[in-house]
């Protein structure tokens, strides 16, 4: 499961930075492999905060404004922190086709939640995807990197739901 | 390494493999229905019976019919079942030692149109071997061709194989393969490049995600053979992050490879050197468009620009590159194999060969194809498809992603070549086929896409980048009731617009759904505008209200 803590301010004392530094030396510093690099910063912090990006941008001696500009280009890179769990409802052609917007009005009208939205709790996030590939199980959605197909409106709330505080 | 001893790894797989193989689909479709549950089910209960020295369970790659999985298929009798759990397993087993015992599972037709239709090139082994595992790539006559590619042809011949072959790009554009390989073998540079776009980003699209998953060495072989043909030491392939398996497969595929000599230095003991890099991308559509893809493995943002230079010229790092997509290398094995002229032979006068489609949408039997270029729409959605559940109609098929349009049922007769689909306004694209049925409004449909391209515009040109926004408002409002037949003018005057002005190919198709729309289905657009009365749009006032600005 992918870690919420806020990173601490001083790189030093935190250790996940030194994770960071392998990554960055496996790929000797080079600045082409800045994707790569806020890739592993994602997976090890769960999102991008600032000053993992400004320690990234010294590292591999290159302008914040390069990083920066890399980071949000991307649809995957975050910069803000997610859920612990989450739900992704894909929204691909043939998901589309076959119902996914129903999926997403069900979540709405039933637990309030909307693509991009974190529940109150900070328990789930609920996101949605270009396409996962999965056509041939339209709908599809991703649950905690499991995919699960043929996804019914009625589904989808019960297994937001299971997360949820009473 | 030398040809005998790949041939040796090929005798030695072969005299192991045991009578009874059962072959249980280990792709993502599969694995997302349990499938690794049915595979240690299937397992168990061959040891339970100790039938370990005659039947192996094999995990392989897509088996194609990805809407019944997980799929299992026993060879060498050809039973397949399909939605196999895993309390069905041992039924399976007792099955093949005893015939009157009876299978919990549904037993599928393997003669089924679905399959009996297809002609299999690029999904040879898909199904068939254990991608996982070198061994059976190489049992089935994998690498010899790389081998014979270094040892007895030069690279001039091979372009040459390629260019007579016919092959066309399989990544949407259908550009002459040999063609772009002659080009960047005649440049003259110390450095030179092959990179594999694996950006498969056209929702229901899922072809290539299926051949990595699959046969990742076939797509390695390729990718080794173009580079001996154009002279580079180099290649990356560049996929999208949101296919974890093929990634993983990718690069135990390319481990393996490297230790037995097959890419690294000194391949197969010649002088020719191959090393493969694999670059993960990180969600943007537009970096399948192949300058913006260069931008991304240079490590910036995935901004696309103009061309010339092409990438032939000048790519990744200013040196020349040859950019093809997954399933144009998986096709070159198999002609350099059995030669250009048999590959011409199969196929349509311009467009040669087959095409691995994913056919998706409302239509019974989903999963993937690969069927000869010019069969029919008919025979692929009503045949093989099996046409739509529940007695619906087809209203249209939809090919080439938001980049593409839609053919209406009347047009289903089309053989699907890059020809007949271009004069129907749409593109044969990566391959995703999605049927529509009478209940999808096709204007919805057109916001879709529009959503899509608006959400997916890089914002480098302003008529990409604020024509996208503009269409998916006035579709919107279109839908929602509340445009007048004046919108419906600046839709068409926009949407050709943004066709001619914008930089790269994701704004010069981003209209085509709209247009594709309007040309068949223009009378769902005048149904939801109906009676809203307005004067039409006049394009004078516009081109004086434009002057009056620019005078400013």
């Amino acid at each position: 499961m992918q870690s919420v803590v806020a990173p601490t301010k001083n790189p030093d004392r935190d250790k996940r930075f030194k994770v960071l530094d392998v990554t960055m030396k496996r790929n000797q510093y080079r600045q082409d492999a800045l994707i790569e690099v806020l890739h592993k910063a994602q997976e090890i912090f769960g999102y991008l905060e600032e000053n993992v990006l400004t320690y990234i941008a010294k590292e591999l001696k290159l302008p914040l404004s390069r990083v920066y500009g890399v980071a949000t280009f991307y649809h995957l890179f975050q910069l803000k922190p997610k859920g612990d769990r989450t739900f992704v409802v894909c929204l691909g052609t043939a998901c589309y086709v076959k119902g996914a917007k129903e999926l997403l009005e069900a979540l709405e009208n039933n637990v309030q939640l909307r693509p991009g939205e974190t529940t109150p709790d900070g328990e789930v996030s609920l996101m949605t995807a270009r396409c996962i590939g999965a056509c041939g199980i339209a709908p599809a959605a991703v649950f905690d990197g499991r995919v699960c197909g043929k996804q019914l409106p009625s589904e989808v709330v019960a297994t937001i739901k299971n997360c949820l505080p009473e | 390494m030398e040809l005998k001893e790949l041939i040796n790894i090929a005798e030695q797989q072969r005299n192991n493999a045991k009578k009874i193989r059962i072959r249980c689909c280990s792709a993502a479709g599969c694995i997302s229905s349990d499938s690794p549950a049915v595979k240690k089910g299937l397992e168990n209960a061959v040891k339970a019976a100790g039938l370990e020295d005659s039947i192996e369970v094999a995990s392989v790659g897509c088996m194609k019919f990805c809407g019944r999985g997980p799929l299992v298929q026993i060879d060498p009798i050809g039973t397949i079942y399909e939605q196999v759990k895993p309390e069905d397993t041992a039924s399976i087993v007792a099955a093949l030692n005893d015939q009157e015992a009876e299978v919990t599972a549904t037993v599928g037709d393997e003669n089924h149109p679905f399959f009996s239709h297809q002609k299999t090139i690029v999904l040879e082994n898909s199904g068939h071997i254990d991608p996982q595992k070198i061994e059976e790539y190489i049992a089935a006559g994998g690498y010899q061709q790389l081998y014979r590619v270094i040892y007895e042809k030069t690279p001039e011949a091979v372009i040459d194989e390629i260019t007579r072959s016919g092959l066309r790009g399989r990544g949407g554009a259908g550009y002459p393969t040999g063609l772009k390989w002659a080009t960047v073998a005649k440049m003259d540079s110390q450095q030179k490049y092959v990179i594999c776009n694996a950006d498969e980003g056209d929702p229901g699209a899922f072809m290539d995600r299926a051949v990595l998953e699959s046969d990742p060495h076939k797509v390695l072989e390729g990718m080794a053979i173009a580079a001996y043909a154009i002279g580079a030491n180099a290649g990356y392939i560049y996929i999208r992050a949101e296919y974890p398996l093929a990634i993983d497969r990718l690069q135990k595929a390319i481990k393996q490879a490297k230790k037995l000599g097959i890419l690294g230095s000194q391949i197969f003991d010649s002088a020719f050197d191959f090393k493969i890099e694999i670059r993960v991308g990180a969600g943007a559509y537009v970096c399948g468009e192949e300058t913006a893809l260069i931008a991304s493995i240079e490590g910036k943002r995935g901004n696309p620009r103009p061309r010339p230079p092409y990438p032939a010229q000048s790519g990744l790092w200013g040196y020349p590159t040859l950019i093809n997509n997954v399933e144009s290398f998986a096709n070159i094995a198999p002609i350099v194999r059995e030669g250009a002229e048999w590959y011409s032979s199969i196929g349509t006068e311009k467009s040669k060969g087959t095409k691995v489609f994913a056919l998706t949408g409302k239509v019974k039997n989903t999963g993937l194809i690969e069927v000869p270029m010019g069969t029919t729409l008919r025979e692929i959605v009503y045949e093989m498809g099996g046409g739509i559940p529940d007695g619906g109609v087809v209203k249209a098929v939809q090919t080439g992603g938001p980049s593409g349009g839609c053919i209406p049922a009347s047009e289903i007769d089309t053989p699907v070549d890059y020809e007949n689909l271009r004069k129907l306004g749409t593109i044969v694209g990566s391959g995703g086929i999605i049927v529509i049925d009478n209940q999808t409004n096709m204007v919805d449909v057109a916001k879709f896409y529009m959503e899509f391209s608006e959400q997916e515009s890089c914002g480098k040109c302003v008529p990409c980048r604020a024509g996208t926004v503009q269409m998916h408002e006035l579709l919107t409002k279109i839908f929602d009731r509340k445009a007048t037949l004046a919108d419906l003018d600046k839709l068409e005057a926009l949407c050709r617009m943004v066709k001619d002005m914008s930089l790269c190919g994701l704004g010069q198709t981003a209209p085509n759904p709209v247009l594709s729309t309007l040309r068949f289905f223009r009378e769902e657009y005048l149904e939801l505008i109906g009676d809203n009365q307005e004067l039409r749009f006049n394009p004078t006032i516009v081109s004086k209200h434009l002057s009056g600005v620019s005078h400013r």
